[in-house]
């Protein structure tokens, strides 16, 4: 070493080690960055800047407290849309996940022409929620679709009219999302089950165990971590539900099928109040960092025991 | 690949309980196909049927009628938000939007993974991670500031405005796919390219570019699928002749009160879904190998 090393914390040698470093990269980097930053924070703390400002029909600034939280949470729309995502929610995604894994399970069972199948079961997720939509909304309807089908078959009383009532909408909402999204929770699964160790399975069917116990016992356990990872994505999908509902039910029949993803754009849009909107979007990010943070944090307590 | 280690589960099952159970596992995937097939069947076959037949036998119904007359009706003549020009105009729209918003942030995305996987600067984690975290940003919470933004900017109801909003949304997703595929490009490979005299832009086209088809495919689909489909930013910031096509099209789930036009309506939501569609019954077997390998992690 020709000189010392002592004294690298000085100016002259902070500049040096700066000149070294390559200027190229974070100059690419910067773009980005700053957009990222912009929208990622700069956006997120101007939304909850105004969740409790003084806005109507026109953004104003002034400080207004947690007015709109309380007029929000005392509004019944939104206790409805609240407990409708929570009730979507669960059965969304234990419905793709449950479906995704059987179909996972079926086609890992060396079936013929399995990339047709797969093809069949993940094409849903390519169509927009405003086309997939749109059609459940006929099928679902009673005076063109099913009821009608069944009825024209020669069973006069049979009644399928979910989308019409008040008590049932919602579960046709929970049919289509299912639809849309177990193709892609399958696939997840079968590129899990894949990765199973084959000596392992060899081993059970050696010791004579029959095929629902390899899976239950030996498989299903070792992709553990594949299905954590499934079922929050599926539930940050439901948490941003919005144009599902306003293609298949528009929300209805009244308020049954509401969302507060939609709450919000009604708040904002069509009633006037942004800042009430605000706050409900605060909310729905609110419910995404109760389910992704402990993901984040458990995954990476994960990958630093590996 | 892994095609040769494939375990066989029913194999224990001796010949004929396990050509039983095979023909078994067959049947239960047909039915679940037929149920995930049957909204395309029912848009297919009413874009070919007449007002008349679907009126009387319903939309779940063998056809009776043939007709290709509803397909040019849809293009050019099917009245939708507020206009009477066909679907054309937004389906150009949405290609005006996608392909360029597609491009840029595919672009941009494979340049920031290169950086933040090769080329790390002190903090470059922490930007990893944030631009991470641009992934789960619910739209709702950055409405009121685009809106506000694109205003600034001169760009409210335009398809410009669409593609900076794309392109910044699009970003966390890019560079996060980019970034997870490229840490897997050994660093000794940069390492002999640098020695060699090679610079930034130099290793990027030259060995990482190259290397780059799998993840990029996957990008593209994403991408291309994602803004095509995408439908609250389409919405909220744009209206009229402007609309891409899934916020025009809104107009057929909610107009309750008029009477439907089934067959023409079937014919535009399909047009509507082809463009993804065709992207990924082309692409979709690369799309699912690179998410599996890369992106979920």
């Amino acid at each position: 070493m020709p000189y010392p090393q002592a004294g690298s914390a000085g100016p002259a040698a902070i500049m040096q080690r700066l000149r070294r470093l390559p200027l190229t990269p974070p100059l690419v980097l910067a773009p980005s960055l700053i957009a990222t930053l912009v929208y990622v924070v700069g956006f997120a703390l101007w939304s909850a800047w105004m969740s409790v400002s003084t806005s109507t029909l026109l953004p104003r600034y002034g400080y207004a407290g947690f007015v709109h939280y309380r007029a929000l949470w005392s509004n019944h729309r939104w206790g409805i849309a609240y407990t409708n995502l929570f009730l979507f929610g669960s059965l969304y995604v234990a419905g793709a996940a449950l479906l995704g894994l059987l179909l996972a399970i079926l086609i890992d069972q060396r079936v013929r022409a399995e990339a047709l199948w797969r093809t069949v079961f993940l094409y849903p997720l390519a169509i927009s929620f405003v086309v997939t939509g749109t059609v459940w909304r006929w099928i679902f309807n009673p005076t063109s679709g099913v009821q009608h089908l069944v009825r024209s078959l020669g069973w006069h009383d049979f009644s399928f009219d979910w989308i019409v009532r008040r008590d049932t909408a919602i579960y046709t909402v929970v049919i289509t999302g299912i639809w849309h999204a177990s193709g892609f929770a399958m696939a997840l699964f079968l590129a899990g089950l894949r990765a199973v160790d084959p000596d392992l399975i060899k081993a059970a069917q050696i010791d004579g165990a029959a095929m629902p116990r390899i899976y239950l016992r030996i498989i299903l356990p070792t992709i553990r971590p594949l299905f954590v990872a499934v079922l929050v994505i599926l539930l940050q999908f439901a948490i941003k539900t919005f144009d599902l509902v306003l293609a298949l039910t528009s929300g209805g029949p009244g308020i049954a099928t509401t969302v507060p993803a939609i709450y919000v754009y009604d708040l904002m849009f069509q009633r006037g109040q942004l800042a009430e909107g605000a706050a409900a979007a605060v909310m729905i990010l609110a419910a995404l960092v109760v389910v992704l943070v402990p993901y984040g944090m458990w995954a990476s307590w994960r990958r630093s025991r590996v | 690949m892994s095609e040769a280690v494939r375990h066989d589960l029913l194999a224990p099952a001796g010949g004929w309980h396990r050509r039983r159970a095979r023909l078994g596992v067959h049947l239960v995937l047909l039915a679940f196909a037929l149920c995930y097939l049957l909204p395309l069947a029912v848009v297919v076959l009413n874009s070919f049927r007449d007002l008349g037949d679907i009126g009387r036998n319903g939309l779940l119904a063998v056809p009776r009628s043939f007709s290709l007359a509803h397909w040019s009706v849809v293009w050019n003549r099917f009245c939708v938000s507020g206009g009477c020009a066909g679907i054309a105009p937004f389906f150009f729209n949405s290609l005006a939007m996608a392909i360029p918003a597609t491009a840029i942030s595919t672009m941009l995305g494979a340049l920031n993974g290169y950086i933040l996987s090769k080329w790390r600067f002190p903090g470059s984690q922490t930007v990893f991670l944030l631009m991470t975290l641009g992934v789960f940003m619910p739209g709702q919470m950055v409405l009121l500031p685009w809106a506000i933004t694109l205003g600034w900017l001169g760009l409210t109801n335009t398809i410009a405005g669409l593609v900076l909003i794309h392109c910044v949304q699009g970003l966390s997703f890019t560079t996060l796919f980019c970034r997870n595929y490229y840490v897997g490009i050994p660093d000794e490979l940069i390492r002999a390219a640098r020695i060699d005299g090679a610079g930034f832009w130099r290793i990027f086209l030259r060995i990482v570019l190259p290397l780059s088809p799998p993840i990029l495919i996957v990008t593209v689909i994403w991408q291309f699928t994602g803004i095509w489909n995408e439908f609250l930013f389409g919405v909220t910031f744009s209206s009229g002749a402007h609309q891409p096509i899934t916020a025009a099209l809104i107009g057929l789930a909610t107009t309750g009160t008029s009477v439907h036009q089934y067959n023409v309506e079937s014919a535009a939501v399909l047009i509507a879904a082809l463009p993804p569609l065709l992207i990924y019954l082309v692409g979709g077997r690369y799309f699912v190998r690179g998410l599996t390998q890369g992106a979920i992690k």
